[in-house]
């Protein structure tokens, strides 16, 4: 695919811990394409945000590589890395936690800029600072607050601002409204939305909400225990979701209709732990349909259509019985 | 959106308010604190002597200078705290002995400070191996008992002023370095510090811009109980005369002049003691006030 921001091989990330290796990211591939957004779906450990974080390179992978835009990020030198940064930023969930709590607002805005001196000039730079509060929809009078003065959606505009700061690309989101109340979630979606469209930005939207990522992805991935099982643009997944997981994940979307058509399938048993998985399927113990060779082959991720990927093994059994 | 500002415009905008409510909140947090307030009117009452110590009474004439005909006055009018067994004006020996307590006491913490607070931020920033080494070299420290280091490094270097800061010093290094290197690990884990990484800021710049400002509450607090008990060193060691060399006026030494004339001259003894009690005392109250002011979640 020639206009590939962003492409993924074989990335793994083990942490050592005292029980074992913790299979947190576990030879996941993907490409993103410019200016799109790719839903990243899981549940909380299954890896997610440690993706995002290994893109950005903020943690060392165990092996595997990233190319963005041609160049492999696992590769790069002190101030190569540097320079890409300036493309690839981050937001972070809890706005709380990802602004320091001892700068003003402009501060934090200005930091970026004064980091990778931007500008030379201090009056360039502080108008670069209220174009993007403008940008990101902060009034002025914000510049010198600080962020306990903020509410939490405010604050996440600070965070955007901030990753918007420099020659920004990409950005990795990881669940940027999932801290946010309700009400002002689609404020902060939509202004996204708009950023996306005006800057031409590519996203990784982290999260574990499908209905947050229905609405804003063209193509997601469903992560469980380190691996991507599916992957298909995001209208395929919703009509014709192939992978068990997957089914589970929409059926437990809240419906807002009387009459709900469609049962909630109820996983049972644990989340697998993700020390020193057993081989097979990961998902084989939760797994409605499960048969022998679910616990004893891993599957791999195969086409299943346009663009759609899925890891099961009884893809095209299952296949036969609903048609 | 186009912005379009004059300077007029943005001025206004650049002068920050610079953390002036939350100074302001921190102030009357700890005005609540009854003890810390007495504390810190008597600190500044013993600063301000120290201060003008001089001009309570000279160096050279009255707290140093022998006058055989006024040996061990009791309190008087004229001797509000009595004179020593050299004749020499307690008061104003107490005063002049506030400069040396203070001073010791303010430079020995800075040194522990600068020293063991890179030490802790750099073990409790990089972690790991580097974590590792460090803390294990401060723990071989730390296994000694503080006065017990500052009497060997004292007695290793010589007695003089700047050793005893110098060993005082020293002596802390590992407790600075333990509650900087946990204050910077609870800092660590906030998201901010790897959305700094992740605008290309160097490592020294996050520690200098993130962690350490983060970081400032705890270690504050440390330090101004540091301080009271590096008074209290510097008058150990003095009293067993590995301080201040006589006649140069320290609470400890004078103690330690004293106390041979405790049953018949007890004011040679109690007022360099109350001097010292009232300054570690009031010192630990401010500690006290601080950590509850600057963090209301540390109590």
């Amino acid at each position: 695919m020639p206009d590939d921001l962003l492409t993924v091989t074989n990335l793994k990330k083990y942490f050592k811990t005292p029980k074992g290796l913790l299979h947190a990211v576990d030879d996941i591939s993907f490409s993103m394409a410019r200016g799109k957004t790719l839903g990243l779906v899981g549940e909380s450990g299954c890896g997610k945000s440690t993706t995002g974080r290994l893109l950005l390179r903020l943690l060392e992978p165990s092996s595997g590589e990233v190319f963005f835009e041609g160049k492999d990020v696992f590769k790069l030198g002190t101030m190569e890395l540097r320079e890409l940064r300036k493309e690839m930023q981050i937001i972070f969930q809890d706005p709380f936690s990802s602004i320091d709590p001892r700068m003003s607002i402009s501060e934090t805005i200005e930091e970026p800029l004064k980091i990778n001196r931007m500008y030379t000039d201090k009056k360039a730079r502080l108008e670069r600072v209220f174009e993007l509060m403008a940008m990101v929809g902060l009034a002025d009078r914000y510049a010198d607050s600080y962020p306990h003065e903020l509410d939490g959606g405010r604050l996440q505009r600070v965070g955007i601002a901030r990753a918007l700061s420099l020659n920004t690309k990409f950005i990795v989101c990881d669940e940027p409204v999932s801290a946010l109340d309700v009400s002002i979630r689609a404020q902060v979606l939509n202004l996204m939305g708009e950023l996306q469209e005006k800057l031409g930005l590519t996203y990784l939207f982290i999260t574990h909400d499908l209905a947050v990522v229905n609405h804003f992805s063209d193509e997601i991935a469903v992560m469980y225990l380190g691996k991507i099982v599916e992957q298909s643009p995001a209208e395929e997944l919703f009509l014709n979701p192939v992978h068990p997981y997957t089914e589970a994940l929409l059926s437990a979307i809240p419906q807002p209709t009387m009459t709900r058509t469609g049962k909630k399938i109820i996983l049972k048993g644990e989340l697998a732990s993700p020390i020193d998985p057993k081989p097979g399927c990961r998902f084989a113990s939760r797994c409605g349909y499960a048969r022998e060779i679910c616990s004893q082959e891993e599957p791999l991720l195969r086409s299943v259509g346009t663009g759609h990927r899925v890891a099961c093994h009884l893809f095209s059994e299952r296949r036969a019985v609903t048609a | 959106m186009t912005m379009e500002r004059t300077d007029a415009e943005i001025k206004p905008l650049i002068p920050r308010r610079r953390r002036k409510s939350r100074g302001s909140a921190i102030w009357r947090r700890f005005r609540r604190n009854r003890l810390a307030v007495v504390g810190l009117a008597i600190i500044a009452t013993l600063v301000l002597a120290a201060v003008f110590a001089d001009v309570i009474g000279d160096y050279r004439t009255k707290a140093i200078k022998i006058n055989v005909r006024e040996r061990h006055i009791h309190p008087n009018l004229d001797h509000i705290f009595g004179t020593d067994e050299f004749g020499r004006d307690i008061f104003v020996r107490v005063v002049h002995g506030t400069r040396i307590s203070l001073f010791v006491g303010i430079i020995s913490v800075s040194i522990a400070l600068f020293f063991g607070g890179t030490l802790g931020a750099i073990a409790g920033y990089y972690g790991g191996r580097v974590d590792t080494v460090i803390m294990r070299l401060l723990d071989v420290l730390l296994a000694i008992p503080v006065i017990l280091l500052a009497i060997t490094i004292v007695a290793a270097l010589g007695t003089s002023i700047i050793n005893l800061m110098i060993a005082v010093g020293v002596a802390n290094i590992p407790g600075f370095a333990r509650v900087v290197r946990a204050a910077v690990l609870g800092v660590k884990s906030n998201e901010y510090i790897e959305a700094a990484r992740a605008i290309g800021s160097p490592n020294y710049k996050i520690i200098f811009n993130h962690v350490l400002p983060n970081c400032f509450a705890p270690i504050m607090v440390y330090a101004t109980l540091k301080v009271a008990t590096a008074i209290m060193a510097t008058a150990g060691l003095s009293f067993i005369g590995l301080g201040v060399k006589p006649p140069t006026p320290e609470w400890g030494s004078m103690l330690a002049a004293g106390r041979g004339f405790i049953r018949d001259h007890m004011h040679e003894v109690l007022f360099p003691g109350l001097a010292i009690m009232l300054s570690v005392l009031s010192l630990n109250m401010i500690g006290d006030g601080l950590r509850d002011a600057l963090d209301p979640r540390l109590k």
